[in-house]
């Protein structure tokens, strides 16, 4: 399936029932396949007349319960920071996707990770924070699509799906997950009868959101803070050959597949070196870095498709200066290549002096 | 094993129907992985479309590739823009009908199937694709046949089952020719 077909998809069969969007491309086949198959499930789509308008539909839509969706592409994604950013702060469940292009403005339509940043620390205004997943194939842009739905509404925060335009129109192999029944999608919305707007009566407590609070904001920062400390355990890594490695490679998204064939290809040479590819970005695997070795590991390679780089900032809090970091970029819409990280990672295992003395 | 390839054409040439048929006939029926990734730009017109298939044994890195094996030109303008991407040692389709340049490169091999002609001959310029396709699996051996056969008449026969037959006769047109070349060049 293509990645953005297998994303709508996997939506659907979690229990999505709502999706506002505005075209943009490279996910134009989100809405167009949301637009085909939502009906079918007794859904609604819904192009709004703009990004602000179709991420406000979402916030309506989500508020009753209801699994609501919205995706986008970079300069889109910013348009939609304000609704996120009132989402989070109202604590209100949500799931969008940013198929990401170049940047920065309106960029190129190439794919590019050149929202790192944004994605993962300030998707809007007053610092609230999400859980971002990052996948490398088309099978986990379905997987991560499939259980953002169940994060999103276990912590009544957005979530986001950090995608580009590489894994949102290649066409891979996928195992879908099992579709919700009906029935499973409405107790799912029932289990929110206590805050959403699910139709209340006369004798029974009826639900008031607040956008914030003009008093007492402090303590809702404090108990959004306390969330987001919980989420240690929702971290995914992959971590592959990294036990014997001198070199660590470091990407996520589209680079780390990159990478992690390049590092493939080095361990078949004899190399030693590893990969560690976060798959949530945000929380990030900061234990992964400490689990390394740094009296064996001697450098660490960071592989994404952002100038300047900006995963390198996550990377350096982890490392914590206790090897070298340097980098391996591309960006504008430009793919990063196997022959590339291939040629970095070698320069680093071979040079003079250098790792492998 | 990995192996890559790119087709290229002007859009309307079959080129997208080309890499997604392909890709998914080794999908559904191989235990290869795959992956099929369709070019993105403002070139709707008159320009080039093109789109990449990598198939392999190994879980697959970058879906789009530097260094091509396979390189598939149904116009001189992809020839123009690919060739110099083409590996060294890497194999050229060449759509002989309308591609009448000189091949500046003897590093790699060439072979030229008039697949415009044929498929008019055929009495359908749209199958072009198709006895590409064929010169292409025949050549290669990437997938078998009878595989191939399956495919076509499973992926293109829902919207039209009167074309299942010359689809599938445009195939092996095509796979003979790969087949042939392929013997006297080995």
């Amino acid at each position: 399936m293509k990645g953005c077909e297998a994303i709508a998809e996997a939506a659907v069969r979690a229990g999505c029932r709502f999706f506002a969007g505005y075209p943009i491309t490279p996910q134009n086949e989100i809405p167009e396949y949301m637009a085909r198959r939502l009906p079918e499930v007794g859904g609604c789509f819904v192009q709004g007349e703009s990004e602000v308008a179709s991420v406000n539909m979402v916030y309506g839509a989500a508020q009753t319960g209801t699994r609501a969706m919205t995706s986008s592409s970079s300069c889109g994604i910013s348009l939609k920071s304000e609704g996120i950013s009132f989402m989070a702060s109202a604590r209100i469940p949500m799931v969008y996707v940013n198929v990401s292009r170049g940047g920065p403005g309106i960029g190129s339509i190439q794919p590019s990770q050149q929202d790192y940043l944004q994605a993962t620390k300030a998707s809007g205004n007053g610092g609230f924070r999400m859980i971002v997943l990052a996948p490398s194939t088309v099978q986990e842009a379905v997987d991560m699509t499939y259980e953002a739905f169940d994060y999103a509404h276990r912590d009544r925060n957005p979530v986001l799906i950090l995608t580009d335009g590489v894994i949102g129109t290649m066409m891979e192999p996928v195992v879908l997950p099992p579709a919700r029944s009906e029935e499973e999608v409405r107790e799912l919305k029932e289990a929110h009868r206590s805050w959403a707007f699910v139709g209340h009566g006369e004798d029974e407590k009826r639900a008031l959101i607040l956008p914030g609070r003009w008093a007492g904001q402090e303590n809702c920062c404090i108990e959004n803070a306390a969330m987001y400390e919980t989420w240690e355990k929702d971290v995914q890594v992959e971590e592959y050959q990294t036990e014997d490695a001198e070199l660590i490679v470091t990407a996520f998204g589209i680079s780390g597949r990159i990478a992690r064939s390049a590092v493939r290809i080095l361990r078949s040479q004899g190399y030693k070196i590893g990969l560690i590819r976060p798959k949530t970005v945000s929380p990030f695997p900061y234990a992964a870095f400490e689990r390394l070795d740094y009296g064996r590991v001697k450098a660490i390679l960071d592989v994404e498709m952002s100038i300047p780089a900006q995963f390198v900032y996550d990377v350096e809090l982890a490392v914590k200066g206790r090897a070298p970091v340097t980098t391996c970029l591309r960006s504008g819409g430009e793919l990063i290549t196997r022959e590339m990280v291939l040629g970095a990672a070698k320069e680093l295992l071979e040079r003079k002096g250098g790792l492998l003395r | 094993m990995e192996r890559n390839l790119l087709v290229a054409g002007f859009g309307g040439q079959g080129v997208m129907l080309f890499g997604n048929l392909l890709a998914t006939c080794v999908c559904e029926y191989t235990d290869k992985n795959v992956t099929y990734f369709p070019s993105y730009g403002a070139e709707q017109r008159g320009g080039t479309a093109n789109c990449y298939v990598v198939i392999s044994d190994e879980m697959i890195g970058a879906p789009v590739v530097d260094e091509i094996e396979d390189l598939i030109v149904l116009n001189e303008p992809s020839l123009d823009r690919f060739l110099g991407r083409c590996k060294k040692g890497g194999r050229l389709f060449v759509n002989s009908s309308i591609v009448t340049k000189k091949i500046e490169r003897d590093d790699i091999q060439a072979l030229n199937v008039p697949v415009t002609d044929l498929a008019l001959e055929m009495g359908n310029s749209r199958i072009q694709n198709l006895i590409m396709l064929g010169a292409y699996v025949g050549y290669t051996d990437i997938i078998p046949r009878e595989v191939m056969l399956k495919g076509i008449e499973k992926k293109l026969g829902g919207k039209r089952p009167d074309m299942i037959p010359l689809n599938q006769k445009a195939f092996c047109k095509g796979f003979d020719i790969g087949r042939e070349a392929c013997v006297k060049d080995n």
